[in-house]
């Protein structure tokens, strides 16, 4: 079996699943002859046509809005925005229908769409190109925010995101795209939404992160095992609806939570973890939690973007933080 | 195609961008010229840098918009070629009782707003021809994407009213619509235009499928302006979908009038850029207005590309109940807009026929009001919906973050009673 990259995974997703199902069509800006600006869809308006693999005009809206209509009509539009950075326009179709379609119809018309972009910083691409902002999705009731961390797991996730009955935002760490290859049959098993990953057990601490920090974080767990703390990793992967039982029973063990993400830290999606652990924890707690972001700045252009993103080191010092209270 | 034609300067006037009266004409009915777009490279007269004489100019591409009108604001017909269904004076009649019933409907829910028995409000009052021509030209099997007003084309698409006072009395369950077609349309969109693109969509998904079905949606003047609109028959144009994007141009956004919405002459040839056939239509004559559907709507089942209607009415009523339009416009105005008011032209051309009277027309009116009591009584005798409601239609299957929500929701709420 052939060992695929995370990106190759989302494209085999797709494939499996258009195969599989006629009502699963690709729309987005040169998704189509091109194969997408990352290669995502490559191949597949060969297989499916160009009827079924859209190249849309250039214009994010409409690609936001067609996803919307033909959803209502039954079909499971998997729609691309370019780069996370180009996804604004497509906000208002996200949160004004596909979200609460469903609950403003009382179920009458419902939006089974995904919504897959290319996310976060750290491949030295121009401004605009490296936003990470899954924390504005996060807020709106209705949408599922789901940000893979593996090739695996982003062939399961989105399987399982094109055959959810309810709109999910599908967030590709770029930065990890091509990071490393691993097995994934292509099987058609999809592996289920609305549950955190733990990734590796530890007792010590508990590193909770998702998307591209996955890989800072596990470096993290082995530069502190050799240290010999133990670092439990929980993989969120599907941000809302949250699985937080997951995280209790990992900070119950441990007694000691960091949250680790890229976008910036005021109301980021690592605020919300921060404030349910202390709402139901806070007498698990043997420390502080801590959170490791990006700072509340604009992700600068490429020349500093590693400074702004979480580094290992900025991981392991925020932990040793919450060993030295107790 | 690129083709030299000499153009004399002096003919600059005719493709003038401020070609006066162009928005009374399109009331005022006969003797409306047909326009021609000046194109923009071309800028205005006064400032153009040729001399005053003959000169070659290349033309790349030449556009007209037609204007369709069979009656005139006092209901006479101004050309013979009646369109089938209008020779069918029964049709002609099942029409207007319509466009009566929905403004009885509509009377009925501004009094239900000021007694206090509805939330805010949005009247159709003068769209009547407008609506229920869009409504009755469409097939069961299209799909209607509609703002939040055109209730003449929902009723004839089987909305009742009271789904309409549910959801503006603040009930989601309105927009739940019980009766086939309307059950697979769209709900009102509240958000200006989006659902312009939710009918494209519809319409890609219908041509993919190999369906002979049409999405229609229904913007006002002030949503022409948005990118939703631009958006979506720009697609349509592109995919060649079928799509029929109705503007129904009652001259006010709010507060803001049709003249500074747009530089644009008429609305309708904004489907010009897109590539979509275009018309402009008196919205006020529910024969104009149908016929221009009903050949709109042919052209898209058939697989020959979308269009863009403009339906040029007028809003008699304020946007909203909770607008005042007496701050912003004069009486004079709304004066001239009940003379063109679409019920009184056909009513006049049905008297003149022999296929309406007043007493006919008395006894109708009864009858509405009786279907309006009824709706209205089973509207407010309809129970609020149980508090879980809020929860149970957020996502398929209520997640287990959310279910502990609501259940401390309802908890409490039970502890209250």
């Amino acid at each position: 079996m052939a060992q695929i990259t995370l990106i190759e995974a989302v494209t085999q997703a797709l494939a499996y699943e258009m195969k599989h199902d006629d009502s699963v069509v690709v729309l987005g800006e040169d998704v189509g002859v091109n194969g997408g600006v990352f290669r995502a869809t490559q191949g597949l308006q060969e297989k499916f046509g160009e009827w079924r693999v859209i190249d849309t005009p250039l214009d994010e809206m409409t690609i936001a809005g067609v996803t919307v209509g033909m959803a209502v009509q039954g079909m499971k539009p998997v729609a691309e925005a370019q780069f996370e950075g180009f996804i604004y326009p497509m906000m208002e179709h996200i949160a004004c229908h596909a979200a609460r379609m469903r609950n403003r119809t009382r179920g009458r018309l419902t939006v089974p769409a995904v919504w897959r972009a290319p996310w976060g910083g750290g491949i030295r691409a121009p401004e605009h190109h490296s936003e990470a902002n899954e924390h504005l999705f996060t807020n709106i009731p209705g949408l599922r925010v789901v940000l893979p961390s593996s090739p695996a797991r982003a062939y399961g996730l989105l399987l399982a995101a094109i055959r959810d009955p309810d709109p999910v935002i599908f967030l590709e760490p770029k930065r990890i795209y091509r990071q490393y290859k691993e097995e994934v049959p292509d099987d058609g098993e999809a592996l289920p939404l609305d549950v955190c990953f733990v990734l590796r057990d530890g007792s010590d601490v508990t590193l909770v992160t998702w998307g591209a920090q996955v890989k800072e974080t596990l470096e993290a767990a082995d530069a502190l095992a050799e240290r010999g703390i133990s670092a439990e990793v929980i993989d969120v992967a599907t941000l809302t609806p949250l699985d937080f039982d997951t995280i209790a029973e990992s900070v119950a063990k441990t007694g000691r939570c960091v949250i680790v993400h890229e976008a910036p830290k005021t109301a980021g999606f690592g605020a919300e973890i921060a404030a349910r652990v202390a709402e139901e924890c806070l007498y698990d707690l043997l420390a502080p939690v801590e959170r490791v972001t990006g700072p509340d700045t604009h992700i600068p252009l490429f020349r500093l973007e590693m400074k702004y993103l979480p580094s290992v080191e900025r991981i392991v010092e925020a932990v040793e933080r919450t060993l030295a209270v107790s | 195609m690129l083709h030299r034609t000499l153009l004399a300067n002096r003919c600059a006037c005719y493709f003038s961008p401020d070609f006066s009266g162009r928005f009374a004409a399109a009331g005022r009915g006969t003797g409306r010229k047909t326009l021609r777009v000046r194109p923009r490279w071309m800028g205005r007269r006064p400032h153009s840098p040729l001399p005053n004489r003959e000169r070659v100019v290349t033309i790349a591409a030449k556009f007209e918009i037609e204007y369709l009108q069979y009656l005139d604001a006092e209901g006479k017909q101004v050309r013979d070629d009646l369109p089938a269904f209008a020779q069918d004076l029964g049709h002609m009649v099942e029409l207007y009782k319509l466009m009566l019933s929905t403004r009885v409907f509509d009377a009925k829910s501004i009094a239900l707003q000021r007694t206090g028995k509805l939330g805010t409000y949005a009247s159709c009052l003068g769209h009547e021809a407008a609506h229920v021509g869009i409504g009755s030209a469409m097939k069961p099997e299209d799909v209607l994407a509609p703002s939040y007003r055109e209730y003449g084309a929902q009723l004839y698409r089987g909305v009742q009213p009271r789904e309409v006072y549910m959801y503006w009395g603040g009930d989601e369950r309105g927009n739940d619509y019980q009766n086939e077609p309307a059950r697979h349309d769209f709900a009102w969109s509240v958000p200006i235009a989006t659902q312009c693109l939710h009918a494209a969509g519809s319409a890609l998904a219908f041509k993919i499928r190999g369906e002979k079905r049409v999405a229609v949606c229904t913007i006002g003047d002030g949503g022409s302006s948005k990118g939703d609109f631009y958006g979506a028959i720009n697609m349509a144009g592109a995919r060649q979908l079928p799509l029929v994007a109705v503007i129904v141009n009652n001259q006010w956004a709010i507060s803001v009038p049709r003249k500074i919405q747009s530089g644009s002459q008429t609305l309708a040839q904004k489907g010009i850029a897109a590539g979509l056939a275009c018309i402009q239509v008196d919205g006020n004559d529910i024969i104009a207005v149908r016929k221009a559907m009903e050949d709109a709507l042919e052209r898209a089942r058939n697989g020959h590309g979308g269009s863009v209607l403009e339906l040029v009415t007028y809003r008699l009523g304020d946007h909203t109940t909770a607008d005042d339009a007496r701050r912003y416009r004069g009486e004079a105005e709304v004066k001239e807009g009940w003379d063109k008011e679409p019920m009184k032209r056909l009513k006049n051309w049905l008297v003149a026929k022999g296929a309406w009277d007043d007493a006919r027309e008395e006894a109708w009116k009864a009858e509405c009001d009786d279907w309006m009591d009824n709706e209205v009584n089973a509207y407010l005798e309809t129970k609020t919906q149980p508090l879980s409601a809020m929860f149970d239609y957020t996502f398929a299957e209520l997640p287990a973050d959310l279910a502990a929500q609501r259940d401390a929701t309802l908890a409490r709420e039970q502890k209250a009673q």
